[in-house]
């Protein structure tokens, strides 16, 4: 196999791995559109990045976790809906961000490598970021399992019962912005989201336990993964579309197969 | 604040106001052990707002609000919604809230009749038995108070009457204090020992018998409705006569 496919396969499975636990809280919580958000942040992470000339990454995940920081309060406010306050943050700063790479001069950037992923351009320090940012974020988010779990199901049960609400949350969403950053690699701005989701979607017909959905939906994105690339590499498909797609035909094979059992 | 040391909580003058309107006006409330208080009136009256800032999950703007020192409290929410999408037991249910022992788990359930759900999902749960699993991990809390949300929502009034005669058994064995809202005034009277009228401020407050005569509570209501309930909360005592059935208030 060559070096940059195993390189991109390596990366998609880190991927993977991480997107499986927390796209079930993001399917859960019905977070998908604030995934979005962060994704769409990303243009002014990569402005920030070429700027202070420091791994894009890096820059992407700084950004990443400002707007969680500023959605988390920006949500304790009751004027606007909260779909509406993404909705604005989501647009505003996409086109913020196209607009200040536009602004920098002796810059071009291949915008659709970041709208869809660039895989196959997987580099070691991209692989360090995927492989550690999501080691740290897996083990943070077992951290806050339980009261997560608690908070799904009733925020003021959870927080007569003692948990700290705020904090958790606040926790988890810069969980949730640290694992769309090393996602943006694979999947690009605009796929962050069906990486996370659709895989947990997928999971769900087949698990009794919040603990199993996480766990088969990490298997089932690296199965799309492993498929989507071969896919791209037999077809010569873009990479990342083509693992989405990959990703979609299991969610609509789960849905086609009849359940014999009874959905818990 | 002076707080008689037997009282489980103690709210007074409490008041609050929101984007200009005022909620609750100059609300006391005091409960002691053992007690089962249960807060009525009519929508918007400010009733799930009260048990809100007595257990810290809104603000108010002015008031005392007294508990206990290590007061436990058990909390059952007015609605609990479990998405399709979260697959969850009623067991994983229960110990959401921290580890339990076994025995604990089979305790609370079959004190609240639900012993055979335990393995069932949360999201297929009929109303009746999704109250009854709420009230569960209340108990599981081994709570001096109770704290009800209009527990009988979503049930049909069979299952209504023997909830409340749950939440009756439940005090009458473990001796906690219950505080509840409720909507339904007909079959709450029964087993509560002390009513507070709620409009915002209190209206009136005492025993079921004697607040369902009371001309606020009549002015709230209307004649007619505390005309049935001062029928309905004497039910237990009535007797029949043996000449057509016909019923005779004693």
């Amino acid at each position: 196999m060559d070096d940059f496919l195993l390189r991109a396969l390596m990366g998609g499975l880190g991927v993977a791995l991480v997107a499986g636990p927390f796209g079930s809280f993001i399917v859960w919580r019905r977070l998908a559109y604030f995934g979005d958000t962060l994704a769409h942040s990303a243009f002014l992470g990569i402005t920030l990045g070429l700027l202070l000339e420091m791994h894009l990454t890096l820059g992407v995940l700084l950004v990443c976790q400002l707007l969680a920081v500023l959605l988390f309060f920006g949500q304790r406010q009751k004027q606007l809906g909260s779909d509406t306050l993404l909705g604005i943050f989501s647009h505003g700063s996409l086109s913020l961000g196209l607009v200040s790479l536009a602004l920098m001069d002796n810059v071009r950037v291949d915008l659709f490598s970041y709208l869809f992923g660039d895989v196959l351009a997987m580099g070691t320090a991209d692989l360090l970021w995927i492989w550690g940012g999501g080691a740290l974020a897996l083990s943070g988010l077992l951290y806050l399992w339980r009261p997560l779990l608690a908070i799904c199901i009733h925020e003021d049960l959870a927080r007569v019962e003692g948990i700290a609400v705020d904090r958790v949350n606040l926790a988890f969403l810069a969980l949730v912005a640290l694992t769309v950053a090393i996602m943006m690699k694979v999947a690009g701005l605009l796929l962050v989201t069906s990486l996370l989701i659709i895989p947990a979607a997928t999971a769900r017909r087949m698990a009794h336990t919040p603990e199993a959905m996480a766990c088969y939906a990490s298997l089932i994105g690296c199965l799309t993964v492993a498929g989507g690339l071969w896919g791209s590499w037999r077809w010569d498909t873009p990479a990342g579309p083509s693992i989405v797609v990959a990703a979609t035909l299991l969610f609509l094979l789960s849905v086609m197969i009849p359940g014999r059992r009874r959905l818990i | 604040m002076n707080v008689d040391p037997s009282l489980l909580l103690s709210v007074r003058g409490l008041y609050l106001r929101r984007r200009e309107r005022e909620i609750l006006r100059d609300v006391s409330l005091q409960m002691a052990p053992g007690e089962i208080v249960t807060l009525i009136g009519p929508n918007g009256a400010g009733k799930t707002t009260l048990l809100r800032v007595v257990l810290g999950l809104s603000p108010c703007d002015a008031g005392e609000i007294y508990l206990r020192p290590g007061l436990r409290i058990g909390y059952m929410p007015q609605r609990l919604a479990v998405d399709q999408t979260f697959p969850l037991s009623v067991e994983r249910f229960l110990t959401l809230g921290g580890r339990q022992a076994e025995a604990d788990l089979e305790s609370a359930l079959a004190e609240v009749g639900a012993q055979r759900l335990r393995t069932t999902p949360v999201h297929a749960l009929s109303g009746g038995e999704l109250q009854r699993v709420l009230l569960a991990r209340a108990l599981l809390r081994r709570p001096d108070l109770l704290v009800l949300d209009e527990p009988v929502q979503g049930v049909d009034v069979h299952g209504q009457a023997e909830l409340y005669e749950l939440i009756t058994r439940i005090r009458d064995r473990r001796g906690c204090a219950v505080l509840m809202v409720s909507h339904d005034l007909h079959l709450v009277m029964a087993s509560t020992d002390r009513v507070v009228c709620l409009n915002r401020h209190v209206c009136c407050t005492g025993a079921p018998e004697v607040v369902t005569l009371a001309p606020e509570f009549v002015e709230l209501f209307g004649p007619v409705v505390g005309h049935n309930l001062a029928i309905y909360a004497h039910n237990r005592s009535h007797r029949h006569r043996d000449d057509g059935g016909r019923t005779e208030l004693v």
